[in-house]
């Protein structure tokens, strides 16, 4: 199931790069000519190919699985949902069971799922794609900030004004790039509502990895991880996770680069 | 642009509005016919959506280019005015734009200026990403990156206070009387000020939020350590010097002690000499001051400094007077016979003196007559029909 749904999620960004030359968000390219497809040479083309086409050949290039393992979700106490009363009926697949009325979550399907969402983003982060962590939870907020600092990433834990995504060029300035991934490390707002960013990144064409608690609605994120986002352990092993495998994917293309001997100045979209 | 013989479409379309898009139409008669389809374009499709563009955006290279020509003309406006173009500031660059393009407009910003680029035009902030398209700044995605970047910090700074407070409470070495961070005297930053320091807008409820969290940081015992960081975002407050200045007591030649002081109110001005014999006696303009105040009023005002502070037959007076009416012309004595005598008081007395009033000048004065009304206040006569 992971790699059929990743190669699905990575297809059209793939297409994207190819076309463009840089990751680039296709629609809101608005200058192209500020984001210019330099003239490569024909064996430097091929270079950069085999360098973004080898990842995808093997399932876990980056080696994620040995990041994290069934008994530390647990430790982290990561299976513990909401009250039976606040199940929403779209997280009943996920869930193990409940006990005392307190929906257990199945650690077996969120390993499955936090594989292929961690392979995702150490792919985008690869080929160089701006990744956004997204939590308006305000005891997680700070984490979350300098998580996405750690990384060399951004954040946005603060109130979501309403054209962020959907009104990016007059709101920012022509040309801006929007992220090429959103990661929601809590899907609702402050009011236990859905956050407006799911719904405005699944308009805008942008995958989204998103933590999803037994309250929350799963259908619009991409690549949803059942799991508890409640618990200051449980986020902090997300966080972890994150920045390891945004982390190691980084090192892993410049070690790419080096070894292939091209320069990561210019040719390639900054990593 | 060949304007053949006969006046086409084009070329006249040409003259009424900026339009370049048909140069085809400007041919002759024939062709104009032959080629080209005449193009009836509405003036409502050029016209530019001006509010929406938002404020005017000026390109590095042109600010750069103009700072250049600014550093240029100096020189030249240095030259012309015969001084050394090295030593030539902005004082002498607008004192010689005064004297050579003397304008009698009232508006300063309507007068012909020279100031540098910098002060001319508005501070704008530079394109945030870069040529790849990542923005640089990890919170630029949240809209109001400086001013989410400044809470973020101070919140930062205040969890790093509590982590040391928990240090030094494990080691047992935790006291609530720590060296605190002064406050008196300095006042928080303004949010036009601090929007002027982002270089950002916020709103109202985002000033009241980081005005929130440095309180919650210096509520912390050992909130000293950031001290530095939470100066930068207070400004002294102007030192308002509450207390009068009292003169020093002068002696004359006889050695009699002697002060003036001088009082306005209204349009009436006065002036008096307190002289520390132990006559009493008060003259006004050359005159004795019943014959000057006939009304009683008049004389109450005059005499109720001295009866506050019970010296009533100890002072000699001279005082002059003029401008305004009669009570004007009390209240205005009353003030200055107030000043003349702090010096002869103690500083409690001065204090009471204060407090009932005598020693503030009465703001009073006569209010405009505004354009649709009789008077001030008083409307014309209300006709129903």
């Amino acid at each position: 199931m992971a790699p059929g749904v990743f190669t699905k999620g990575l297809c059209g960004l793939h297409h994207r790069l190819v076309a463009a030359g840089y990751s680039c968000s296709g629609p809101l390219c608005a200058s192209a000519a500020a984001v210019k497809t330099l003239p490569l040479q024909t064996d430097s083309t091929d270079v950069t190919d085999k360098i973004l086409n080898l990842p995808l050949e093997m399932p876990d290039f980056f080696r994620l699985s040995e990041l994290f393992s069934l008994k530390d979700l647990f430790d982290a106490r990561v299976h513990l949902g909401h009250k039976k009363g606040c199940r929403h009926r779209l997280m009943e697949p996920y869930l193990f069971g409940s006990r005392l009325d307190q929906d257990i979550i199945d650690l077996d399907q969120t390993v499955e799922h936090l594989q292929s969402a961690l392979n995702f983003t150490a792919h985008i982060a690869y080929r160089g794609g701006v990744i956004l962590f997204v939590s308006r939870r305000r005891q997680f907020g700070h984490l979350v900030e300098i998580t996405a600092q750690d990384c060399g990433e951004y954040a946005h834990t603060r109130y979501w004004q309403g054209g962020l995504l959907t009104n990016a060029p007059i709101q920012y300035g022509p040309g801006v790039r929007l992220p090429d991934l959103i990661v929601f490390l809590s899907t609702l707002n402050n009011v236990f509502q859905q956050h407006v960013g799911v719904r405005d990144a699944a308009k805008m064409n942008i995958p989204t990895v998103g933590l999803v608690d037994s309250n929350c609605n799963p259908s619009l994120v991409t690549y949803p991880v059942p799991g508890n986002d409640d618990t200051p352990a449980a986020m902090e092993l997300y966080c972890r996770l994150f920045k390891m495998t945004i982390n190691r994917a980084k090192d892993k293309r410049r070690q790419m680069e080096l070894l292939r001997g091209l320069s990561a100045v210019g040719l390639t979209p900054g990593s | 642009m060949a304007a053949s013989g006969g006046r086409t479409v084009g070329s006249f379309l040409w003259k009424c509005g900026n339009c370049c898009f048909n140069f085809n139409t400007v041919s002759s008669n024939l062709t104009c016919q032959v080629l080209s389809r005449q193009l009836c374009v509405s003036a409502v499709l050029h016209r530019k959506n001006l509010a929406a563009a938002g404020p005017e955006k000026f390109s590095e290279e042109f600010i750069k280019k103009q700072v250049e020509e600014f550093n240029i003309g100096k020189r030249h406006l240095a030259n012309m005015m015969g001084e050394d173009p090295e030593t030539f500031t902005q004082g002498d660059i607008d004192r010689s734009i005064a004297y050579l393009f003397p304008s009698g407009l009232f508006d300063k910003k309507a007068k012909p200026l020279m100031k540098h680029p910098d002060e001319v035009f508005p501070k704008q902030r530079a394109v945030q990403w870069g040529a790849d398209g990542r923005p640089f700044h990890f919170l630029f995605y949240t809209g109001k990156q400086s001013y989410y970047t400044l809470m973020h910090d101070t919140f930062t700074k205040a969890l790093a206070v509590e982590k040391h407070q928990d240090r030094l409470r494990g080691k047992g070495l935790f006291t609530q009387d720590t060296k605190q961070i002064s406050l008196v005297g300095s006042r928080w930053l303004l949010k036009e000020e601090l929007e002027e320091l982002l270089v950002e807008t916020i709103s109202e409820h985002d000033y009241a939020r980081f005005i929130q969290l440095m309180e919650r940081l210096l509520s912390l015992p050992y909130c000293s350590v950031e001290e530095d960081f939470v100066q930068r975002y207070r400004r002294q407050l102007e030192i308002q010097s509450s207390k009068q200045q009292v003169q020093p007591l002068q002696y004359d030649q006889h050695g009699v002690a002697y002060s003036t002081g001088d009082g306005r109110r209204k349009t009436a001005t006065g002036t008096v000499l307190l002289r520390d014999s132990s006559s009493g006696s008060i003259s006004i303009n050359g005159t004795n001051y019943v014959h000057y105040f006939p009304v009683l009023q008049d004389r109450e005002q005059l005499m109720f400094p001295l009866h506050f502070m019970g010296v009533l037959g100890r002072f000699d007076m001279q005082c002059s007077v003029s401008g305004g009416g009669h009570s004007s012309q009390a209240g205005a004595l009353r003030l200055a016979i107030s000043r003349a005598m702090l010096s002869f008081l103690s500083e409690g007395q001065v204090e009471t003196m204060r407090q009932a009033g005598l020693l503030t000048p009465d703001p009073r004065i006569k209010e405009r007559k505004k354009p649709g009304q009789e008077g001030a206040r008083r409307k014309f006569t209300w006709k129903k029909r």
